[in-house]
Parts: C-alpha cells; sequence; structure tokens
C-alpha cells in the first residue's frame, strides 16, 4: 500500500470515530457526568487488555527466558503490567464516582468541561507514558531520566512530569466532586467520598520526590502505596459500594451509610498503622514489628463487615435487582475482597513468618487476589451498570439473549485469578522453605528455588490461568460493547425499602 | 409502619464520630512516629550507616543474644582502593541510587525485600558468596554490570539480566550503593543469610 493510501485509510477511521463519539455525545439517556463516566470507563477497560497482556508477557518470560529478552524485557513488561493495573483502576473509580455524582448531589455536575478536558489530558499523558516504557525503556543514572522517562520505584514508576499532570487531573476531579455537592445536597457517602479524595491526592505528594538514602525512600514510598491500596481505595470503594448497593437492591441510605462509617471506622483503625507492616525490614525501628503485626492483623475485620453486610443486604432483598451482571461482580467483590486482601494479607503479615515470605512470589499471590478481587471486580461492576443505562435503561435481568456471554466472563476470570493466586502461592511456599529457610536467601539459594520443578510447575500452572483469566478479560470486552443492544424490555423496578 | 429508632450503639451519628475519632487518632499517632522512624533512619544513625561506610569492611552476622543476623561494621576495607571523605561517598552512592531507579532494577529485582521476583533479592548483594572472594568482588561486580550477558551468572536457570548500557562510573556507583545498603540494619532480614568472608 503507498502512504497515500495509509493516509486514506487513517483519515476514514477518524472520521469514523469522530461520528461514532458525536453520536455517543447525543445518547439522550446519559447525563453529562455518565458520559465522561463512560469515557473513563473505556480507557479503563482498554488498559484492562493492555495488563493482561503484559502479564502474560512477563509470565512467559518465567517459562522462557530468552523469550523477548533485550526487546521487551521482564523488567519492562512487569512495569507495563502493574502501571496499566493501577491506571485502570482509578480510571475505574472516578468514572464510578462522576456516573453516581449527579444522583447523588441532585443537580449537575459544576465545572464538567473542567472535568472533560482533565480526561483528555490525563489519556494524552498515560499515552505518552507508556509509549516511552515501551520505545525508550530505560535512561542513564541521571535526574533527566526521572524526570522523562522512568522513575523507578515500583507502581509509581511514571515520570515526574507526569506525578505533575496527575495531581492536577485529580485537583480538577476534586473540584468537580466537592463543588458538585456544594452545589446540590450533601450526603454521608458524599461527606466520607469528599474527605477521602483530599486524602488520596495528598499521599500521592509522599511519592514525589528524590532522596539518596533507600530507607527514607522506601518509608514514603509505602505512605503511597499502602495507604491507597489498604486505606483511601478501600474506603473510596466503600462510597462506591454504598451507593450501588441502595441503587441495585434498593437498600435504605440509613443502613449503608451506618455501614460506610462502620467501615471507614475499622478500615482507617487498622490499616492506617497497619501501614507499619512494611516497616519491617527497611530499616526502621523495632517498634513496627508490634505496631505493624498487631494493626495489619486487624486489617481484614472490616472487610469480613464487608461480607457480612453483603450477604444480610442480599438476603433481606431476596436478590431481586436490576442488573444480574452487575450484582454479580459486587458479590465478587465481597467476597474477592476479603480472601484475597483480608486472607491472603493476613497469612504473611506477621513479622515471624514475613521474614520468610518478604519478597517472595507469596507477595505476588497475594497482590493478584487482593487486586482483582477488591478493586477490578467492583469497577467491571460499574462497566455493567453504565452498559445499561447507555443503551436506555434496559433489561439486564433473567433471560438475556447471549447471558452465556457475561456469565462465562465471569467465571473465566474469577477461576482464571484464583488458579494463579494459587500458583503462585505455591511457588511462595516452595521459595520461603528453599531459597529463605533451607539456603538462606544468598544468590545460589535464590536460583536454587527458582530451578526447583515445584516452582517451576506452579509458573506452568500460572501461565494456564493467565491465559484462562486473558480469555475472560476478551469475553467480558465483548460483552460490554454488546449485552443490551436492541433490548426493548425496560428495567425493572426496585423499590427502596422503607423500614428495617 | 412507623420508622424504628436503632440503639445507640447502631446509629449513624454513634459510627461517625468513631469514625472520625479513630481517623484523626490514628493518623495523629501515625505522623508522631513518622518523626521519630525519620530521626532513627537518617544516614550516619546506628541503624543506617554514613555513606562513608564504604571504605569499610562489612559483615552480616548472628547477633545471639538477638537471634539475629545483624551488619558488622569492620576496619578499613576502601571501595577500588580509594578512601573518600563523606561527600564523595554520599555522591557515589547518590549517582548509584539514581542509576538503580533509572535502569528500572527493581522491576526484577527486589530491594530491601520490596520489588518484583525475576532476579535475586540486592539487599545484601554486596555480602554474597557468589562472588567467589572478597579479593575479586569489586571487579567482577563492575564487569558483570558492563557487560551481564558476557558475564551472566545465571545458576543454571537461563535467566540473564539484559545490557542496560551502564557506563563504567555508574557501575562503580551502583556497587558502591549496594556496598552501603548491605550496612542498613534491617532487623535480621534475610534470615540465615552466611556473608562472604564470614565462614572465617
Amino acid at each position: 500500500m503507498t502512504l497515500q493510501a495509509y493516509q486514506e485509510k487513517a483519515a476514514v477511521c477518524w472520521s469514523g470515530c469522530k461520528n461514532r463519539h458525536a453520536e455517543f455525545m447525543a445518547n439522550p439517556h446519559l447525563s453529562g457526568g455518565q458520559k465522561l463516566a463512560v469515557h473513563y470507563f473505556t480507557v479503563a477497560m482498554v488498559l484492562f487488555m493492555a495488563q493482561l497482556l503484559f502479564g502474560l508477557l512477563a509470565g512467559l518470560q518465567f517459562l522462557f527466558p530468552s523469550f523477548l529478552y533485550e526487546i521487551l524485557d521482564f523488567n519492562v513488561n512487569r512495569m507495563v503490567h502493574i502501571n496499566a493495573m493501577v491506571v485502570w483502576m482509578l480510571y475505574g473509580f472516578i468514572g464510578s464516582v462522576y456516573w453516581f455524582l449527579e444522583d447523588e448531589s441532585g443537580v449537575e455536575i459544576v465545572g464538567l468541561k473542567w472535568g472533560q478536558l482533565a480526561f483528555w489530558v490525563l489519556t494524552g499523558a498515560v499515552t505518552v507514558v507508556v509509549l516511552v516504557y515501551l520505545l525508550i525503556q530505560f535512561g542513564a543514572g541521571n535526574d533527566t531520566s526521572l524526570w522523562l522517562i522512568n522513575e523507578g520505584r515500583e507502581y509509581i514508576e511514571a515520570p515526574r512530569w507526569a506525578d505533575i499532570g496527575i495531581v492536577v487531573v485529580v485537583l480538577t476531579f476534586f473540584y468537580n466532586v466537592a463543588a458538585t455537592f456544594a452545589a446540590g445536597k450533601w450526603s454521608g457517602i458524599a461527606g466520607v467520598l469528599t474527605l477521602d479524595l483530599v486524602a488520596l491526592a495528598g499521599l500521592y505528594l509522599a511519592g514525589m520526590f528524590y532522596v539518596t538514602n533507600i530507607s527514607v525512600d522506601q518509608y514514603w514510598w509505602w505512605w503511597v502505596i499502602h495507604l491507597w491500596v489498604e486505606a483511601t481505595w478501600e474506603v473510596l470503594v466503600g462510597c462506591i459500594m454504598a451507593w450501588s448497593l441502595m441503587k441495585l437492591l434498593g437498600v435504605r441510605r440509613q443502613v449503608v451509610q451506618t455501614w460506610l462509617y462502620i467501615e471507614v471506622a475499622l478500615m482507617f483503625g487498622s490499616g492506617i498503622l497497619g501501614l507499619g507492616h512494611h516497616y519491617f525490614w527497611i530499616g526502621t525501628p523495632e517498634y513496627w514489628f508490634t505496631i505493624g503485626g498487631f494493626f495489619s492483623a486487624l486489617e481484614p475485620i472490616p472487610l469480613v463487615a464487608m461480607v457480612v453486610h453483603s450477604i444480610y443486604d442480599s438476603g433481606v432483598h431476596r436478590f431481586k435487582n436490576s442488573n444480574h451482571p452487575a450484582l454479580t461482580w459486587v458479590i465478587a467483590h465481597a467476597f474477592g475482597n476479603f480472601l484475597g486482601a483480608g486472607v491472603w494479607g493476613f497469612m504473611h503479615t506477621l513479622p515471624q513468618i514475613n521474614l520468610y515470605t518478604h519478597g517472595t512470589q507469596w507477595s505476588a499471590s497475594h497482590g493478584h487476589l487482593a487486586f482483582f478481587g477488591a478493586y477490578a471486580t467492583i469497577n467491571i461492576a460499574f462497566f455493567y451498570l453504565a452498559a445499561q443505562q447507555a443503551r436506555g435503561n434496559v433489561w439486564m435481568g433473567g433471560d438475556l439473549p447471549n447471558g452465556w456471554r457475561w456469565k462465562t466472563a465471569a467465571v473465566l476470570l474469577n477461576l482464571g485469578v484464583l488458579g494463579m493466586t494459587v500458583a503462585l502461592l505455591i511457588a511462595g511456599y516452595e521459595q520461603s522453605f528453599i531459597e529463605r529457610a533451607v539456603e538462606g536467601s544468598t544468590w545460589a539459594g535464590y536460583f536454587a528455588a527458582q530451578n526447583n520443578a515445584w516452582f517451576m510447575q506452579a509458573m506452568v500452572w500460572r501461565m494456564l490461568f493467565g491465559l484462562m483469566t486473558a480469555a475472560g478479560g476478551g469475553l467480558l470486552f465483548w460483552d460490554l460493547l454488546e449485552i443490551g443492544k436492541g433490548e426493548q424490555r425496560p428495567a425493572a423496578v426496585i423499590s427502596t425499602e422503607t423500614s428495617a | 409502619m412507623t420508622e424504628q429508632i436503632p440503639p445507640r450503639w447502631a446509629s449513624e451519628t454513634f459510627w461517625k464520630k468513631t469514625a472520625i475519632w479513630v481517623t484523626g487518632g490514628s493518623f495523629v499517632l501515625l505522623v508522631i512516629l513518622t518523626f521519630d522512624s525519620m530521626a532513627k533512619i537518617a544516614a550516619g544513625g546506628s541503624r543506617v550507616q554514613a555513606y562513608s561506610v564504604i571504605n569499610k569492611d562489612i559483615s552480616y552476622r548472628l547477633d545471639k543474644s538477638k537471634q539475629r543476623y545483624q551488619p558488622v561494621i569492620g576496619g578499613d576495607a576502601p571501595l577500588f582502593g580509594k578512601s573518600l571523605s563523606e561527600e564523595e561517598a554520599e555522591k557515589l552512592v547518590d549517582l548509584g541510587k539514581k542509576t538503580v531507579q533509572a535502569k528500572n532494577c527493581m522491576n526484577c529485582h527486589t530491594l530491601l525485600g520490596n520489588g518484583a521476583y525475576y532476579a535475586p533479592d540486592l539487599t545484601k548483594a554486596w555480602l554474597d558468596q557468589g562472588w567467589i572472594s572478597k579479593e575479586s568482588r569489586e571487579q567482577m561486580m563492575v564487569n558483570f554490570l558492563l557487560d551481564p550477558e558476557k558475564n551472566a551468572r545465571t545458576f543454571g536457570s537461563n535467566r540473564k539480566m539484559p545490557n542496560l548500557e551502564i557506563t563504567k562510573p555508574e557501575a562503580e556507583a551502583i556497587v558502591a550503593f549496594l556496598k552501603w545498603m548491605s550496612a542498613i540494619d534491617t532487623n535480621g532480614f534475610p534470615h540465615n543469610f552466611k556473608a562472604i568472608g564470614a565462614e572465617d
């Protein structure tokens, strides 16, 4: 094909995209905030696919170390894998909040135009960051590399220029949320959400400076990672869950808000000082053994409370709901959060055990189930709520045409992640015994554990379940594009509970 | 049906106040502990050594009273045969740390046990017996960093570190950073680690 032919093809493609976007913006079923939410959800799904793809590449490198050697090395694949995850989750959360902001506040979003602009700026920045990760990969050991290419700190690798962009975008998002609630009505959910966003944005600043001392570096780095993932994200998800239980099941506001406050008390009460479980081995004082061990051991309690809450509400309402796929994912969230973040976290949180498991595949096992169970699930539930509303608030109960698709996707994704988690746990056990306890953590000990047949077997199983997860992800993508199209029946009406 | 008033312990206001007090209290405690920890992990203290510790011999041994492995700082053993001032040492370790970040080491290796699990932990890399002897160690480390494929140490795993275009000054700085990091008191992590020369 000549260059001209390519240009023509690109022009056709571009105008097609523009038309589809214009058509979407004219959708009468969605409010301004909901349209913005769908933008966020769309990019979140694309990033989810990227997470799966780069996870598969990194997983394959455990089995075939020469695969893509010096083309896309493990560190690049793994960085894109975990960064795509963090960013798609944030996109999902931001989208979910935009989704219910008008409903919860009772007014239109204040400053929506700024929110829309922030979305395009953020998406542009994410694209540039990923392209630089893939094409440039690394630089020389100087500040320029840290500012423009890669900061080299796990999870928050984004170069400094992007950090500043992220803060600006989050502040715009915060302005939308706070100003809208201020113009409309405040509620318990609104109050918790607004304060949580202040903490979420403020904590990011703790990860935005360079220091030579690696103990100080990791101390603040954990402020961002832990206090996001094990505190502010959990509370944010609590707010999102509270609103969705009212919408999906018709639970009374007083009930969900009381639960929300209980969860905030338990979550922050255990999670803030639970941060100490990351301070056992980084050079920090010994008192963190007691503080970190004790408070992090309490961290599963709010997650148990969430499961109790969900089962109680679902039981009271006899599972009557207006969106079966969304409720399925909310249930997956309640159990996934409890198992992945709660049980899997608790298993190796005490220092006496963590001495042997820290920095092994145990962490990878916990990470896979926790991020999926706590955060991927609730975002997927919102994608289904959005799909339902965008197609005219149509029926999404039983007897959906092609209902096999969402069910199969849910089964493949949940089983796939659970399978990877168990495989990685076996690898983690083996590593803790052979590398740590027997061999004493030397490099020779590390490789003795990596070469062990049990470890390799676990990596094969992880790969197979990874493929299952990816198949589920692809099916989910397809289903979200199709579900509810051509459906004529209106959504089931769920009456709000009047009294306890 | 009339609205039932929940008991005080189940009321929204009670839990709202509890949430505020618990969150505020925990955060204040964390801030206090952070001030204390920052003072205790500043470079030059007993937990995190001054950067000039790279001029000294470093080992890692079991402290029988504590039942825990701890770094042991010995006599003079200047890195690359050159004793550095505190300022020079800090500059060198700083270049090493920046290079470790710029080359994205943490997405294959772990440092202080944090990072990815595709390559060995670097916390005590300076003390690893894989460097054969204390005499050959410095040069072996630099050679490895400059050309990891040629000097590959895969221990039968076929996993090779890629060439990250590390320059000689950067490689020496990384070695300095690793030597300094190995002297951090990590509360006994990793356990049971037999350091190079510790068998003497």
